[in-house]
């Protein structure tokens, strides 16, 4: 397990490295027209002395090759650069928000999980009832449907029209603030787990140790617990780690419809006004954070499934 | 041939869709953009303005159609592109091997490492908003899927009879790949471009309500719910109408790529009723 565990850990290293280089040859295909998007307000062009301040003030004026050494060299010393707009580190910038956006997407995965595993399990055991049909219809729709306008219209039934919670904001962390973005973020991997659930648990049924367990006599609540619960297990945790990376994508939004004082948000308004060490640094540490918790879940399944680890 | 009833569902959301943006000129009872007048603003739905008025004043059922456009664009040339790298990539990894293979599959494996909205928006940063950025980042973004699929089914197409018999009779590597194996995997490269036309539109909805996809006063569903969070309090049939034109027209992409799977690969075949 423990050589298994570093393998593991060591292969984030290599693709945190090409996603950086990646991350700084996307960057450095328009150059130099930073600073002038940056000053440019809509009305009249920049002031050129302006320009050429800005481009030195961020070594923009340098050479490509020189620039790309300083920004491997920074990165080695975990520096992620100087906000174009804040002039702040961007690792502070970061640093305040991550938090919040941590806290929003366990607080969604945790409500998908314990939502959406049982409705998937129940769906699979009682195969065409009126549960299996609604969970099913349901889990479609949630799997096709724009996560912010849920979030829009949930907001205006709860917040606006009903008056139960908060509309949008941190509010101090309060955990009335939480809910509604949190439960918008977490529809989509709550409709996947579901289905997920329901293919795996109805697969496991049909496997043939279900059926010795059965005709040695052993309860129904023991078989399902002893072993459709196991082995479904390893296929729900594949499909939480799977779902992350698309739930921390569409955090992005959502923490922009809620005004929610995450990484996303400090993403999005960065990329409007065109503030690349920002951007870079946030998309370098939201891949940084998915690669881990893939990790985490396989590790965690090969705890579960002792198969996995010869694999 | 038996179609389940998801298939023609979502074959039906799809026409109704492209029917839309076709003939949206046309059946649109009122000009998109130059419709504003303030004095019918945020009116609820009736029978002049079927889906209500937005905050300008202009008919929410006439952006919609016209809506459907700029969906249906992003959609189909997204999945284009998407489809054209992960073809080629794919492709010539299976079938020369060695290194560029490696270098292919490392390649695809960042790009899955990166979560897709997110490359999108890094895309975009570069490229400024509006819809010809829209469309690249986009088509950037989601080939991965695709170029696996081509380079698997490359790999087990290569031993086939009537590859071996086009190298025997010289045919270059090119000409194989484009005449001999790439008609054979159109099936699965079709459902992944039907079902990635969903995420496409779901993507292009995000990034315009972020403010970053296709710019005002052109009409786009996405865009169109950025008003409706400023109107949420007073017109909420300016949040309802664009929404559910946004999820009916993905889950018809859906539901028709799961019922095309259905059809050209029993082995794919998806559990759900």
């Amino acid at each position: 397990m423990l050589r298994f565990t570093l393998r593991r850990v060591l292969q984030i290293v290599p693709t945190v490295i090409v996603v950086a280089l990646l991350i700084f040859v996307i960057f450095s295909v328009v150059p130099g027209s930073f600073a002038t998007s940056l000053l440019a307000d809509g009305k009249r062009t920049a002031d050129p002395q302006l320009i050429a301040h800005l481009n030195q003030e961020f070594g923009l004026d340098k050479p490509l090759t020189e620039r790309f050494v300083k920004y491997v060299t920074d990165l080695a010393r975990l520096d992620l650069g100087t906000s174009f707009r804040s002039r702040q580190p961007v690792l502070d910038l970061i640093g305040d928000r991550m938090w919040a956006s941590l806290e929003l997407a366990l607080a969604a995965m945790a409500f998908a999980v314990v939502v959406g595993v049982p409705l998937g399990f129940l769906a699979a055991l009682r195969p065409g009832s009126i549960l299996d049909t609604t969970t099913m219809i349901g889990a479609v729709s949630g799997l096709s449907m724009p996560q912010f306008w849920l979030g829009l219209l949930m907001m205006y039934v709860f917040a606006l029209h009903l008056n139960w919670l908060p509309s949008f904001g941190y509010g101090d962390g309060s955990f009335r603030n939480l809910i509604l973005p949190a439960v918008t973020l977490g529809v989509t991997p709550l409709a996947l787990l579901a289905r997920t659930t329901r293919a795996g648990v109805l697969d496991v049924l049909n496997a043939d140790f279900i059926r010795t367990a059965h005709s040695k006599g052993m309860s129904e609540a023991k078989v399902v617990r002893w072993h459709v619960m196991r082995n479904a297990l390893v296929l729900i945790v594949t499909t939480v780690g799977l779902q992350f990376g698309s739930l921390i994508g569409q955090a992005v939004v959502i923490e922009k419809l809620f005004a929610w004082p995450g990484i996303g948000s400090l993403l999005v308004d960065s990329v409007a006004i065109r503030d690349i060490p920002a951007v870079q640094g946030t998309i370098l540490v939201i891949v940084l954070w998915f690669l881990v918790i893939n990790t985490l879940v396989d590790l965690i399944y090969a705890a579960i499934d002792p198969r996995i680890k010869q694999g | 041939m038996r179609f389940g009833f998801n298939f023609i569902l979502g074959a039906l959301l799809t026409v109704l869709v492209i029917l839309a943006g076709i003939f949206a000129p046309w059946i649109a009872p009122f000009d998109p953009v130059l419709n504003a007048d303030l004095m019918n603003a945020e009116l609820p739905p009736d029978a002049t303005f079927w889906f209500g008025t937005d905050a300008q004043g202009r008919d929410v059922f006439t952006r919609i159609l016209f809506g459907a456009q700029i969906s249906l664009t992003v959609g189909i040339v997204s999945q284009v592109i998407n489809s054209i790298i992960g073809c080629t990539l794919g492709m010539t990894a299976g079938y020369w091997g060695g290194w560029w293979d490696d270098l292919v599959n490392g390649l695809t494996n960042v790009m899955l490492a990166i979560p897709s909205l997110i490359f999108a928006l890094a895309v975009m940063a570069v490229l400024g908003p509006g819809l010809p950025s829209l469309l690249i980042a986009l088509g950037l973004t989601n080939w991965s899927w695709t170029c696996r699929i081509a380079r698997s089914s490359t790999l087990s197409l290569k031993s086939q009879g009537y590859v071996q018999a086009a190298q025997t009779l010289g045919y270059g590597d090119l000409r194989i790949m484009f005449t001999q194996i790439l008609p054979n995997m159109m099936g699965p490269i079709l459902v992944m471009a039907t079902l990635g036309m969903g995420s496409a539109v779901l993507s292009e909805a995000a990034l315009s309500f972020l403010g970053l996809g296709v710019q005002p006063p052109f009409p786009s569903w996405g865009s169109m719910l950025t008003d409706a969070r400023q109107l949420i309090r007073t017109a909420p049939w300016v949040a309802v109408f664009p929404g559910l034109a946004i999820f009916l027209s993905v889950l018809g992409f859906n539901l028709l790529g799961d019922g095309l799977r259905d059809r050209l690969d029993p082995h794919m075949r998806t559990r759900t009723p």
